[in-house]
């Protein structure tokens, strides 16, 4: 029964806890049910990847309908991957959201922040599992909207206005991608991807799937902040509460990517890419992005910020991957989405516990503080390595990757930027540690009263921590499953 | 049998700085001698009998040694043992005993645990046997290090150590930019002969170039060494350019244009040296000059010239170690190191003194001191292969370690006029350190021969015949000459406080007024130009806000508003460039 359903488990289980949650009376009744339910869903996301893995596809029809009239959610190795990571984030942050949240959010907005999150969940799952490009703009407008209301409710008044913003260059992009599938519909008169893969290919030469191609792919941009449509990004994950941030920067942007990675590769297919200047922009902006974004990123004075700035630039080395359309490109891709989740998780669940005890995340208030919370302190400098690419680490096998791709295609200059990349991180991850450790107190926020954070937010944090060195050694799950999802996303290499 | 014979020898360094961690006292003491002398028993009773010990042509690897670990697909080799490997082994083994004693009334964890993250880590690089490995240790050997450098804690030891990290890392990102390129062209990462004729060559030579501090990449030794606490320097001094030595020596053996930059290397500190005041700043020049020798050996290639360049590596570690323990314990007890405040010394520290002399004898090859027996081989090499020129820069260099390490030193520190400082002998410890230092250096000048037994490569040499020792006494005596001429003539640079300017001066001083004064001009160009902006701005918005139009005008936020015009900046230009695509495909 569990077997046949899981692909749709997944999606409706969050869905219907949605309501459940909201009408619950606030107290932590939202949040035990929120996490029992991502823990489920990340139990279901393990066993559809081991389905999958061994390179079969599954093919789930909504309510009966067949395919191309019917909804199909259509699960390889890709959507797995992507699927694990946002529930195993979900299970990860849930724990953690307890006391963050008890701390950030006033008692009265609980249940009904709970409920926002399971939709955004929900949302985000439902893109990663839907094979049907219609539904896939409606997931994302769930997870979009959700994540509006989330990120509005951060502590400083700021909040509101990123959020405002964000809700405005959030509904053009969607807006893009919808124009998108309009034309594509117009032109096919098909919905379903796999449908639409079979009859793009005699329409290649024709303008309006071109401008097709153009608005799905500018509408993508945004929603993963390639720069430079990334300005709504650094606010949003600024004012956002803490764990809203540690979800979306794991999340939200690797969702997106996946999605242009499908649409690039079994919608439309390398071959229509090649013909279109889309490689080239996509490896000029990343180019331009890593470098600049990563200069941004020494410059801030808001721990958040800075981590935010850093991700904009992380989502280039992801977008350099899709770029190449070689295997070994795309493995940096797969394996980056992954790993990235993880640093990136880890970092900010860190900052986090920080803003728990202090209340703020600007670095002039955390500096001195690594000697009063050696924990929370250790989490950073591992995940902060990570995010550098030391080896031992996962980041550096994402790099690693990525520097090969560059090379198999001869691309010099990438692999300078790829390698000047680092050494920016370097500076600016040393900013942070800097702050915290060799810096004195700030004698405003009473350091004496600072202690370590409380177990329910380290013990989560140093659940990703771990991940981010096991990773750095195992890399059966990430590779493995990478290079059998690229037997499907790039048929004829193989 | 101590360990099983596959245990990598950095195992016991790593886990013994853990160990540190947790103990205190004379627990810890005892965990910081045992490491080495057990890892040194370790190499000699468990991994020696399986390297062929018969000198050959070409290194013959101990196949049964062989200690891999398969990472995501790759083979890192961390145990490869051949002759060359388990030489510096010793070598380490034995610096770092040294080391440790010299620094065992020192109560500072971090030192501690970093002298041994560092020994380990230079152990680790000389027995890795692919080029990942190594950069993994060769990361390991910068990031360990730094913390030697920072446990001064003065402000100025905080900047230099970064400086020193940021030439550190460079050489790390250099390396293994080269492993991947490497790796691409001939589908192997085995570290063995690389040579320059690929790109690959170049980024690891100019990796290695870093560490063993070819000339114009050298400052970040000269800038750092003197910064370290005196205890911290002794363990600095010993590994990461010897490690690198290694690197060249198994990379890049008779590449002729290492041949040019040692002999640069051996001449160009030699001004350096004569001119600055810090004595351990002078021993940090003279440092670069020793290695200029053993570059040299490795450029010309021949097997009398690699051994020489290895024996030097070893011998310098201990003479240098020595003399760099001495200025330390002056340093220790009267918390300065400036030839101009010196002098005298010998009254309050006469076996400090004594030892200073012998590693001071050493440094200038004096016969039956340990210099001479390995830097008359590299000489011998330069000579039967015709580079008469170069052999004559050699001389001359060999003339100048004499005047600023071999009379320099101890004369303003321990004679000159008396200052008039009184300070209490060296503590035991370092005593002990320095003289087992001295009897090494003694004995190995003495008894070449066990050294010899050594040496990685086959060749039949005796340093001791009368052309050698004549021309090496003629040479030091005339040197001799000319440091007393001089010095009755007022004509040698006198110790002053000042400072002199390296080739960092560039990038310390002249590229941040060029970036200042550039910035300043752009920001001046950019003012003018926002002026102008800013005034027809207005002016338009006036003239806007006067007519019926601005009752139309949507209230910006910037965010909001330069994105929009991002998404249509790039969906136009998009569109357009597809078009133009679209119409190469049908022409």
């Amino acid at each position: 029964m569990i077997e046949s359903h899981l692909s749709l488990l997944i999606v409706v289980l969050p869905l219907l806890t949605a309501p459940i949650v909201a009408i619950l009376p606030n107290g932590r009744a939202p949040w035990l049910i929120s996490t029992l339910v991502s823990w489920s869903v990340f139990t279901l996301a393990c066993m559809q990847l081991a389905n999958v893995s061994t390179g079969n596809i599954i093919s789930y029809e909504l309510g009966g309908w067949a395919p191309p009239w019917g909804i199909e959610y259509r699960i390889d190795a890709a959507n797995a991957l992507v699927a694990l990571i946002v529930s195993g984030i979900a299970a990860v942050i849930f724990p953690y959201a307890l006391k963050s949240v008890e701390k950030e959010i006033p008692e009265q907005q609980h249940s009904l922040f709970y409920a926002a999150f399971m939709l955004c969940l929900t949302g985000l799952l439902g893109i990663t599992q839907t094979g049907d490009i219609f539904n896939l703009f409606v997931f994302l407008e769930i997870s979009s909207l959700s994540s509006y209301a989330l990120i509005s409710l951060g502590q400083q008044r700021q909040a509101l206005t990123a959020s405002y913003q964000y809700l405005i260059m959030g509904s053009i992009g969607a807006t893009f991608f919808l124009i998108g599938v309009g034309l594509l519909y117009a032109m096919t008169g098909t919905l379903n991807m796999m449908d639409l893969a079979q009859r793009l290919p005699e329409l290649y030469e024709h303008r309006t799937i071109h401008t097709a191609f153009a608005f799905i792919m500018v509408g993508f941009a945004l929603k993963l902040a390639l720069f430079p449509l990334h300005l709504w990004l650094p606010n949003a994950y600024t004012y956002a509460p803490s764990v809203v941030t540690a979800f979306l920067s794991a999340t939200a942007t690797k969702v997106a990517v996946y999605v242009m990675l499908r649409v690039i590769f079994s919608v439309f297919g390398f071959s229509f890419i090649e013909n279109t200047p889309t490689d080239e922009l996509f490896l000029i902006l990343c180019v331009v992005g890593i470098l600049m974004m990563s200069f941004y990123a020494v410059y801030q004075q808001d721990s958040k910020r800075l981590l935010s700035y850093s991700s904009v630039a992380q989502v280039g080395y992801m977008m350099l991957g899709i770029g190449f359309g070689s295997v070994l490109g795309l493995t940096a891709t797969l394996v980056h989405l992954f790993n990235h989740a993880l640093m990136k998780g880890a970092l900010f669940m860190a900052i986090g516990a920080l803003v728990y005890r202090v209340g703020s995340s600007r670095l002039e208030h955390l500096s001195g503080l690594g000697k009063h919370m050696p924990w929370t302190f250790a989490a950073i400098v591992i995940g902060g390595l990570s995010l550098i690419g030391v080896p031992g680490t996962a980041g550096f096998i994402s790099k690693w990757y990525l520097v090969l791709a560059a090379i198999e295609k001869q691309y010099w200059l990438i692999v300078v930027v790829i390698l000047l990349g680092s050494l920016l991180a370097v500076i600016y991850v040393w900013k942070l540690i800097e702050t915290l450790y060799f810096k004195s107190e700030n004698d405003s926020i009473q350091p004496e009263t600072i202690k370590e954070a409380p177990l329910m937010l380290l013990i989560p944090t140093w659940v990703l921590v771990f991940a981010n060195v096991y990773f750095g050694f195992n890399t059966e799950l990430t590779v493995g499953t990478a290079e059998q999802a690229i037997k499907l996303l790039l048929p004829g290499v193989n | 049998m101590i360990w099983m014979s596959e245990l990598p020898p950095y195992i016991p360094f790593f886990l013994a700085a853990l160990l540190v961690l947790v103990t205190h006292g004379n627990v810890r003491n005892i965990i910081l001698l045992a490491t080495p002398v057990l890892g040194g028993l370790h190499l000699w009773l468990d991994v020696q009998p399986f390297v062929p010990m018969v000198a050959t042509d070409v290194l013959v690897t101990a196949k049964e040694l062989s200690y891999q670990v398969t990472v995501f697909s790759y083979q890192l080799e961390f145990m490869r043992v051949d002759k060359l490997s388990l030489l510096f082994g010793y070598l380490f083994h034995i610096a770092s005993f040294i080391a440790i004693v010299y620094a065992l009334h020192v109560r500072d964890t971090i030192q501690q645990v970093a002298g041994l993250l560092y020994a380990g880590s230079a152990l680790g690089a000389v027995f890795a046997g692919d080029l990942i490995t190594l950069f993994i240790f060769w990361e390991g050997l910068a990031l360990s290090s730094v913390f030697l450098i920072w446990a001064r804690r003065s402000e100025r030891s905080i900047n230099t150590g970064i400086r020193y990290l940021i030439f550190q890392v460079m050489s790390g990102v250099l390396l293994l930019a080269g492993a991947l390129t490497y790796y691409h062209q001939t589908g192997s990462t085995e570290f063995n002969y690389i040579g320059i004729e690929s790109t690959a060559g170049w980024l690891i030579l100019l990796a290695f170039g870093i560490k063993s501090a070819f000339p114009f990449l050298h400052n970040w030794l000269t800038d750092a060494y003197p910064e370290s606490t005196p205890t911290g320097t002794v363990f600095l001094s010993a590994f990461t350019t010897k490690v690198a030595v290694y690197a060249l020596a198994r990379g890049f053996p008779g590449t002729d244009l290492l041949v040019y930059i040692g002999a640069a290397m051996t001449c160009f500190p030699i001004f350096y040296a004569v001119i600055e005041n810090d004595l351990r700043r002078v021993l940090a020049y003279s440092m670069i000059n020793q290695v200029g020798f053993m570059v040299c050996g490795i450029g010309i290639g021949t097997a009398l010239a690699l051994n020489g360049a290895v024996a030097h590596a070893f011998n310098d570690v201990i003479f240098k170690g020595l003399l760099f323990m001495t200025m330390g314990a002056v340093l220790y007890r009267v918390g300065n190191i400036n030839g101009s405040d010196l002098g005298g010394l010998y009254k309050s520290m006469p076996k400090t003194a004594l030892l200073c002399i012998v590693g001071a004898s050493s440094i200038s090859a004096f016969p039956l001191f340990s210099g001479f027996v390995s830097k008359s081989m590299v000489m011998t090499a330069m000579l039967q292969e015709g580079h008469n020129y170069l052999w004559l820069m050699l001389l001359f260099a060999s003339a100048g370690v004499f005047h600023h390490a071999g009379i320099k030193i101890p004369y303003f520190a321990f004679f000159h006029h008396d200052s008039g400082i009184r300070v209490k002998e060296a503590p035991n410890n370092m005593l002990i350190a320095m003289m087992i230092a001295a009897v090494l250096c003694i004995f190995i000048g003495t008894q070449p021969q066990y050294l010899y037994a050594l040496l990685p490569w086959k060749v039949d040499y005796w340093p001791y015949d009368m052309t050698h020792v004549l021309a090496q006494l003629q040479i030091l005596f005339f040197s001799a000459l000319a440091f007393v001429w001089l010095n009755k003539q007022g004509l040698y640079p006198p110790e002053l406080r000042s400072v002199n300017i390296d080739f960092e001066w560039s990038y310390r001083k002249l590229l941040p007024a060029i970036a200042r004064v550039s910035y300043n001009l752009l920001h001046a160009v950019n003012n003018g130009a926002t002026r102008v902006v800013q005034q027809s701005w207005q002016g338009f918005q006036l003239i806007f806000q006067a007519s019926r139009l601005s009752k139309y005008h949507l209230a910006s936020s910037w965010p909001t508003g330069s994105m929009v015009l991002w998404i249509g900046l790039i969906l136009g230009g998009y569109l357009i460039v597809d078009v133009y695509f679209l119409y190469i495909d049908d022409h």
